[in-house]
């Protein structure tokens, strides 16, 4: 009983550098994960998709959430907005998306950016089940 | 940002659907087949999930 127990416990996947890199690069600059391991295809298409959809919401007159302490949802939009990396990092930088959301286009572009910040933490995972050879 | 881009509400839908329906077959799915059918299923369910909305929401109003 023991030892199927033992048997059945997950093993810890090979930790490498590529495995730390990946993700690390890929939340940075959207796709980059994918493109250095050579998955160019796919690395071009979340690049754009998300680079896309960022810009489209600040395009959009879309609100980056800053980080603060305050209302739970402001909290989240700017968890979501963080999961764009550099284009958040550059949004910052530049004080784009700062506007009052006055309009309904621009709470789809708020919208846009949130997502765009979710789909890049989802294409960080794939990028290090990848690296850790759990996907091809 | 100077221009501010105006959508419709279908239209924004739309590229939604088509850029998360990308990145939901990439990284869902292993081989590309599976990737560009998974995609796919993800749009339609986008869209079809706009007009069942819409016509839910048509249905309320009267």
């Amino acid at each position: 009983m023991a030892n199927s127990t033992t048997s059945k416990r997950a093993v810890a996947p090979p930790l490498n550098v590529l495995s730390v890199v990946a993700p690390a690069i890929g939340w940075l600059i959207p796709g980059a994960g994918h493109l250095i391991q050579k998955r160019w295809i796919r690395g071009f298409l979340l690049l754009a998709s998300v680079v896309v959809m960022f810009i489209l919401g600040l395009l959009m007159q879309g609100h980056v959430y800053k980080p603060n302490g305050g209302d739970i949802l402001n909290i989240l939009g700017f968890i979501g907005d963080l999961g764009s990396g550099g284009l958040y990092i550059v949004s910052l930088a530049k004080d784009l998306g700062q506007g009052a959301i006055a309009h309904a286009s621009a709470d789809y572009g708020t919208k846009f950016m949130f997502v765009a910040g979710l789909l890049n933490f989802i294409s960080v995972a794939d990028a290090y089940h990848i690296s850790i050879g759990k996907k091809s | 940002m100077t221009g501010t881009l105006t959508l419709t509400h279908f239209s924004a839908a739309l590229l939604f659907s088509i850029f998360a329906s990308i990145v939901f077959g990439i990284t869902q799915r292993n081989t590309a087949r599976d990737q560009i059918r998974y995609g796919f299923y993800c749009f339609c369910m986008f869209i079809g999930g706009v007009f069942v909305g819409g016509w839910l929401m048509w249905l309320l109003r009267r």
